[in-house]
Order: structure tokens, then C-alpha cells, then sequence
């Protein structure tokens, strides 16, 4: 008759977050961060279909990194509990923290009870309706949550990117100047992250009632360039103008 | 104490349906008591429905709110929605601020006449479902497949149709592959028809319908497409006693909504007060004619 091996319960969470750890880490990072009109997040992501950022609701945006099959059936388990919740209240009532919980009480479950823990870490963003109100919710594998001032990195390497990020963190900074601090503390100093291996969207604190939107094409290549304010005139070769188009994602 | 994040296991997904997550999820929604059968609350099966004695008493019916005449009609590069503001209760009128035109969408619009009840619930459902898809799918749902998805929720209605509780939606979008607007109507059992140029629906539908065809010409602008859905909302309201006009004392004019290129927006009320006030100066300056 074979017995199981007793294997001590400090011993198994910590391989449970070492194996975690490890395939989080092999991914890459990705920072949410607070502009002077609300919150960007930017990720480093070279596909442009399987996002890591999305819309959970009007003022709610969901970021993942690790696995991402895992961390793409938590977002729409987000979006089920956000759209059912605000039907049978009101829109009003759907709100970030709730879902954070939800979210943390389910990975904590699945670290202490499944055989594998999930590998990934999420951020769960909600856009106030001024700069002190919003709110970003860090939430690690094993269902930590934290509550980030300001700016949250999570992925591979992201102590090094978080200590990138606060030496080029300032207060009131605007889109281009918070995308392209983002872009830095990402890419760290030897290499260049170009526009296309970067995801980008942004919860907008304008009148619209769904606050995210995707940046990306000309409208992020402009805003990472640094000329967005030169770039609607006609500077360049030709007298070419080539507008910035405010694209709203539709997707 | 919330409900648990609603996972399911591949089998059980609903995918981006959001009348099959709340069929799904059952008493576990977070309000407690949603319908596991359809939709829209206190729906039976139409089989129930015959067996508990089919239609609901008429009093009962026609003591509830009805919304009445909605209409839309395509000009050169979109839609122009809209509808009287009245609600009805049998010949007493309910509302008189009913706005009957909603967004479906980023670039569509859904107007709603019958029992005004379920139409708003069946709106507020529709706008659920368009935006639960593009946020599950991550592409939103072109217009064609919207236009069926509405189908399928007044098809899961029909059982209330059978008791009196009737709603017939009017559907209206910008068509990004095809670059123009269309129209779809609706009847009680789901079928849907994409109409050409105009359409309405509601108990005033008849004299708006008539003098939209007799009005609609091919390529009009914004500007003439509301001087004609003002003028049709206007006939209507003259002859339907259940369609309310434009009404100068208090200030209440219908919704008029537009659908183009960029997207729904409700057209300014001074503007849509600006095409009726015409529409009257027109008819006092022609008094002669007493039609």
C-alpha cells in the first residue's frame, strides 16, 4: 500500500508560488498609470488581437499579464459580473472594488485548493471622477490585493520596471508625456520599445459615458513621437498634413 | 455578501449571449430572482401561457402605459429616429415626456412602440446584450447581426404578445460596410424586414408612413430629413388621438435622434422645436385648406 509523501504546507505554497512566479515572469510587463485626464495603461504586446487590456465597463478597465487564457477568462467572468450587475441595478452600482474582491477571493481559492495555481496578475482600474478617486487594484496570483497609488506595474521583471517608473513618475503629466515615461520604465535603457510592440488604452475622463478607448495606429505613433502638438499642421515633407485622428476604438 | 464570479466550465458557457448568462446564472444573478426561462421578467412559455387562460384581461392591458407612433426614415449618409413623447392608458394619457428612441450601440438606434413596460425592458436588455458582445467578442456586432438579435428577444417576447402586452421595436443603423443607413422592422413574432427608405410603427404609423413616402426623395440632406420626419410625426398627431404633436405650452417636442458616420446623437430639442415650428407656420399660412 503506498502512502503519500507528507509534504510540509509552508513547502507546498511556496512551490505554488514559485511555479506562479515562474510563468509570470517569462511574461511581458505592463504598466497602469494616472494622466492629467484620467488613466493610461500600456503594455508591452506585440499581437494586436489577443489584448491584455480591455473594457469591463463604462469606467472600469480590466490589464493581465501571465497565461493568457487564464487571465482572458477572468476578464470576461469581469464583464458577466459588471454587465449583470449594473442590468439588475443600475450602472452606477457597478464598481471596481467589488470586482477586485471577487477577483482576489477567486485566485486566493484556486492558490490554496487546485492543484496549479493560476500564473497571472491582474490590475483592476476604475476611473473617479477626479484624479483622487481613482482607483487601481493590483492582484497577484495568489489573491493579494493592493490598492496602487498613482501608477502599478505587473509581468515579468517588474521591480525593475517599478523602480524605473518612480524615477520618471511626476504628478499632472500629460498623455504623451505618461505614455512615453510608460514606454521607458517598460523598455528599460537597453532597448527600444517601438509603437507596434505596445498595447495602449486609456480610460478618458471626458462626457462619454464608456470611458475606455484604445490608443493605437498614427494617434499612438504621434503621441509616443513626441510631436502631437506639431503634427496636425503641415511640417512634414510636401506639406502632407497628417491629422492625428481621434480613432475611437471600436472594439 | 456578492455572488461568486460567475465562471462556467467550457460546456456551460454562454458565450457572449447575455440572455443565456442570465438564464444561466440563475438565482446566483445578483439580484436574486431572474427569470431561468427568457429574458424578460414573468415570462412563460407560450404553452404555460395558453394553459394559465391566454390573454390578460383587457382592462388589465389597457390600463397599462402604451407608447405609440415612432418612425424612421434614410437620408444621404445615415438615419434620421424618432418619436411622439406621448404614453397612453386607454384614452387617458400617461406620460407625456416618454422618450421612445434609444442608442443601440455605438452606431444604431432602436425606438420602441406597445406596452410601454416591457419595451423598456426589452430596450434596456437589447443595449445590454449589443455592448455585453463587443466587450466578450472584442469586435462589436455588425448591424445585420444586431438587427437579428433583436428578432430573437421579440420572438422569446411572444407569449406576452399573446396576452395584449405587445412591442414592436423599429431598428435603425449606420451600415459601416455598406456606408449608409438602413431600417428594419419588426412584427410581434420576431420576423424581421429591412425596409427601404421609411418605415413606422405605433398606432399613428399609417398617416406618418403615408406622408414620409409622399415626402422621401432619394439623397436628402440631414436638414430635409427631419423637415420630413417633423411633418409626418406632425400628421400623425393630427389624426391619431394616441400620438402626441409637438406641444408649444409646456415645451415638449419628440425625440428625434440621427445615426451617421459618426455615430448616434440626439438631435438638440431648439433644433427639432425650430423644423415643428415651421411645420405649423406652414400650415396657419395655408389655412385655406381645411383637410
Amino acid at each position: 500500500m503506498s502512502m503519500p509523501f507528507y509534504v510540509a504546507p509552508e513547502q507546498m505554497m511556496k512551490d505554488r508560488a514559485e511555479y506562479a512566479q515562474k510563468g509570470i515572469s517569462r511574461g511581458r510587463a505592463l504598466i497602469g498609470l494616472a494622466y492629467d485626464g484620467g488613466i493610461a495603461i500600456v503594455a508591452e504586446n506585440p499581437s494586436r488581437s489577443l489584448h491584455k487590456v480591455s473594457e469591463i465597463y463604462d469606467r472600469i478597465a480590466f490589464a493581465g499579464v501571465g497565461k493568457y487564457n487564464e487571465f482572458d477568462q477572468l476578464r470576461v467572468a469581469g464583464v458577466r459580473h459588471a454587465d449583470t450587475k449594473g442590468f439588475a441595478y443600475s450602472r452606477a452600482d457597478v464598481d471596481a472594488r467589488s470586482l477586485a474582491n471577487l477577483y482576489a477571493q477567486y485566485l486566493g481559492q484556486v492558490f490554496t485548493h487546485e492543484m496549479k495555481p493560476l500564473e497571472v496578475e491582474i490590475l483592476v482600474v476604475e476611473l473617479g471622477v477626479d484624479a483622487e478617486s481613482d482607483q487601481l487594484y493590483h492582484i497577484a496570483y495568489e489573491g493579494t490585493i493592493t490598492d496602487e497609488e498613482s501608477y502599478a506595474v505587473i509581468g515579468g521583471e517588474a521591480g525593475e520596471i517599478r523602480d524605473r517608473m518612480e524615477s520618471l513618475w511626476k504628478a499632472g503629466m500629460s498623455l504623451a508625456e505618461a505614455l512615453r515615461s510608460a514606454r521607458s520604465a517598460l523598455a528599460g535603457p537597453d532597448r527600444e520599445l517601438v509603437p507596434d510592440e505596445l498595447e495602449v488604452a486609456v480610460l478618458a475622463r471626458d462626457d462619454d459615458r464608456r470611458a475606455f478607448r484604445r490608443i493605437r495606429g498614427q494617434e499612438l505613433d504621434s503621441l509616443l513621437s513626441g510631436d502631437s502638438r506639431r503634427q496636425p499642421k503641415a511640417t512634414r515633407q510636401g506639406g502632407k498634413a497628417s491629422p492625428a485622428p481621434a480613432t475611437r476604438a471600436r472594439d | 455578501m456578492s455572488p461568486p464570479l460567475p465562471l462556467f466550465s467550457p460546456g456551460e458557457d454562454p458565450g457572449p449571449n447575455f440572455s443565456a448568462l442570465l438564464a444561466r446564472l440563475g438565482p446566483a444573478a445578483p439580484a436574486g430572482g431572474f427569470p431561468t426561462a427568457g429574458p424578460i421578467s414573468g415570462l412563460r412559455s407560450p404553452e404555460a401561457n395558453w394553459q394559465a387562460g391566454g390573454a390578460a384581461p383587457r382592462q388589465l392591458v389597457d390600463g397599462l402605459p402604451h407608447g405609440t407612433t415612432v418612425l424612421a426614415v434614410r437620408y444621404a449618409g445615415g438615419v434620421v429616429m424618432a418619436g411622439d413623447r406621448r404614453a397612453t392608458e386607454g384614452s387617458t394619457i400617461a406620460y407625456r415626456t416618454m422618450d421612445k428612441v434609444h442608442p443601440a450601440g455605438r452606431k444604431a438606434a432602436v425606438a420602441i412602440a406597445g406596452t410601454a413596460g416591457p419595451a423598456m425592458e426589452l430596450v434596456r436588455l437589447f443595449q445590454t446584450q449589443i455592448e455585453h458582445y463587443e466587450k466578450v467578442e472584442g469586435v462589436a456586432l455588425t448591424l445585420e447581426g444586431t438587427a437579428n438579435q433583436l428578432a430573437s428577444m421579440i420572438r422569446e417576447n411572444f407569449s406576452m404578445a399573446l396576452q395584449g402586452l405587445v412591442v414592436v421595436p423599429l431598428f435603425a443603423g449606420y451600415d459601416d460596410r455598406r456606408m449608409d443607413g438602413r431600417i428594419f422592422t419588426y412584427d410581434v413574432v420576431g420576423g424581421h424586414y429591412e425596409e427601404d427608405a421609411v418605415a413606422a410603427t405605433g398606432s399613428g404609423s399609417r398617416d406618418a408612413r403615408t406622408t414620409m413616402r409622399l415626402g422621401f426623395r432619394e439623397g436628402m440632406s440631414r436638414e430635409e430629413a427631419l423637415d420630413l420626419v417633423a411633418r409626418a410625426l406632425y400628421e400623425a398627431a393630427d389624426q391619431d388621438s394616441a400620438t402626441g404633436g409637438p406641444d408649444q405650452v409646456r415645451g415638449i417636442y419628440p425625440t428625434v435622434a440621427v445615426v451617421d458616420q459618426a455615430g448616434f446623437s440626439y438631435v438638440e430639442e431648439g433644433e427639432v422645436a425650430q423644423h415643428f415650428d415651421a411645420v405649423i407656420a406652414a400650415r396657419r399660412a395655408g389655412r385655406g385648406d381645411r383637410s
